[in-house]
């Protein structure tokens, strides 16, 4: 049985999405290749993913709302990742970062025999480490991801009100529920820097979602601090190491 | 020299020995190299002063007559060569300073001053303002300063360029006709950008060209880019510089479309109110998520070209209010001739 690669095309841009269509169709002839769809933009994407097998992303890397990079990001959790190759008009910044990751792109207007070459190699080459997709991420992602059951769960980022690290997971808590994300807290707190603030070893909460702060224990007063956040009833406690963050955050 | 690489450049040219600006600058250097030559003739600070009044005496004559004598034959220096002219500056200043020496020595200086010396001095102060002048000359020619706008202008984003081209191959063979067109929207585009740009041209023109590169713009976007115009009460004889506002309308869509989900409407707005023409252009502005912050070149660009077209009377305001960003041109109205 010849497997044919099924392949995703995502671009904001409609005529850039038909020009692909063309190419695939002309580089059918060498490589068997199936248009599995199309999606307009990243969150469409990943939707599309959760009913469908693709084997290959063609995935444009300036789409409005959630950038390629991220796209790309949210789709490693799945298992087995698709193989993420980019698309760009014209980018010298992400076009220098590909090229430092070894990360196959492809330029605008692309070439048939160009996008032939890509897909042979997708099919061999180990999708992408997350690792170094999250060095080409320029800016915060809008979203978190979860897989469960072979779904890729989108948590949106200012849904968050806490993040705690467990043994080897990180609890992301919104107001509905908890998810558990293969992530490393640290990364985390570089990445969103400007929207939460660590108030213990192993606790990020949301800047946005903090109601206050209070004492713990019966005899008030003297207790620990712990932070009241907006949407929960669970109070988390502030380290002693952290205390700085309560006076910094009561005086604003 | 300059002549032969480019007709364009700065050729050579003796300053206006009937200007101001020119006989001040001459003054105050000629003074300040007669005060240097006063510090290297004492050994105290102190002397200093006397002998520099002890110098004016022979100086300043000598100075304001040379003045008066380059300014007589300001007509006859610019109509020889600049190096005939520049020959005849020199020889006029070597007689002159040969005739006071001799006046001096007659009538009333102590001390006999010494020929040779003073015509060295006079020949090599003459040389430094003569080069001064060319230097001052080059850097305020204005085929510099233009080709510098040129330069500017020829700036398109090649993300623009890339993208447009890969739109239209997707037309080719579904739908030639548009196409066709979107190509010849690509190639009138160009050719205004690559056009000589120094002189005003009709606003009618820019007006074509800003439906062209928006034609282009919505053939890859489609709805996403919605337009306005307003251009009932544009009046049709008007002048601007050339390419003032196609690249307010690439940054518009570029900021205010390209980074959004939602569609956006970018407003065109031109109308004169008497004597002054004013343009306004609107898009959606968002302060989180926008492309790359700020691209300043083509404000920046414009601002230049409309100070080289009306001085202070032009002017270019840039603003954020609700979610819109708006930039605002003023300009005196200038109308073409009739034909």
């Amino acid at each position: 049985m010849t497997t044919r690669l099924r392949v995703l095309i995502v671009d904001d841009e409609a005529p850039a999405r038909n020009r692909m269509r063309d190419l695939l169709s002309d580089v059918g002839n060498a490589i068997a290749v199936d248009v599995a769809g199309e999606a307009a933009g990243g969150r469409e994407a990943l939707r599309f993913v959760e009913n469908e097998t693709v084997d290959v992303v063609l995935l444009d890397v300036q789409m409005p709302g959630m950038n390629g990079i991220e796209v790309a990001q949210h789709l490693q959790k799945l298992d087995p990742a698709p193989a993420v190759i980019f698309t760009t008009a014209y980018d010298t910044y992400a076009i220098r970062a590909f090229e430092l990751h070894a990360t196959d792109y492809l330029l605008k207007p692309i070439r048939a025999a160009r996008l032939q070459e890509a897909l042979l190699r997708a099919k061999n080459i180990p999708a992408a480490s997350l690792e170094s997709l999250g060095q080409l991420q320029q800016e915060p992602r809008k979203c978190l991801s979860a897989a469960e059951r072979g779904k890729v769960h989108l948590i949106p980022v200012e849904d968050v009100v806490f993040l705690r690290a467990e043994l080897k997971y990180v609890t992301v808590r919104t107001a509905a529920r908890e998810y558990l994300i293969e992530e490393s807290l640290t990364r985390l707190e570089q990445e969103f820097e400007s929207a939460f603030v660590r108030v213990h070893r192993n606790c990020l909460v949301a800047r946005s979602a903090i109601r206050g702060f209070e004492r713990a224990g019966a005899d008030a007063g003297e207790g620990p601090w712990q932070v009241v956040l907006a949407g929960i009833e669970e109070r988390i406690p502030v380290s002693r190491r952290q205390q700085h963050v309560v006076r910094e955050l009561s005086r604003q | 020299m300059a002549r032969s690489i480019n007709h364009n450049a700065h050729t050579g040219a003796l300053p206006d020995f009937r200007n101001l600006g020119i006989l001040l600058r001459i003054l105050l250097i000629s003074n300040g190299i007669a005060m240097l030559a006063a510090m290297l003739q004492v050994n105290a600070v102190r002397e200093w002063p006397n002998q520099f009044t002890g110098n004016a005496v022979l100086v300043e004559p000598f100075l304001l007559l040379s003045l008066l004598v380059l300014a007589l034959l300001n007509d006859v220096l610019h109509r020889m060569t600049y190096a005939a002219g520049m020959a005849l500056v020199m020889l006029v200043e070597l007689v002159l300073a040969g005739a006071m020496c001799l006046v001096a020595r007659e009538f009333f200086w102590e001390a006999q001053p010494d020929l040779l010396r003073l015509l060295l001095i006079v020949a090599l102060t003459t040389g430094m303002l003569l080069i001064y002048f060319d230097l001052r000359g080059r850097a305020l020619s204005p085929a510099i300063a233009e080709a510098r706008l040129q330069a500017l202008q020829a700036r398109i984003r090649p993300h623009f360029l890339f993208n447009s081209m890969n739109a239209v191959l997707s037309l080719v063979r579904q739908e030639p006709r548009r196409a066709e067109t979107a190509l010849e929207d690509l190639a009138g585009l160009f050719r205004a950008l690559m056009a000589d740009n120094r002189e005003l041209a009709p606003l009618a023109q820019e007006v074509e060209l800003c439906r062209q590169y928006l034609a282009l713009e919505q053939l890859r976007l489609g709805e996403r880019l919605q337009v306005e115009w307003h251009v009932d009460k544009m009046p049709a004889d008007a002048l601007i510089p050339p390419l003032a506002l196609q690249p307010l309308l690439e940054n518009a869509v570029y900021h205010g479309i390209e980074p959004s989900e939602t569609p956006g409407v970018v407003s065109i707005n031109i109308y004169a109110v008497r004597d002054r023409l004013h343009a306004v252009l609107r898009n959606p502005y968002r302060a989180e998520g926008n492309h790359h912050a700020g691209n300043k070149m083509a404000l920046s660009n414009i601002r230049e070209r409309l100070l080289l077209h009306f001085d202070v009377a032009a002017e270019l305001t840039a603003r954020v209010g609700d979610n819109v960003y708006e930039v605002r041109i003023s300009m005196p109205y200038v109308r073409a001739p009739k034909p």
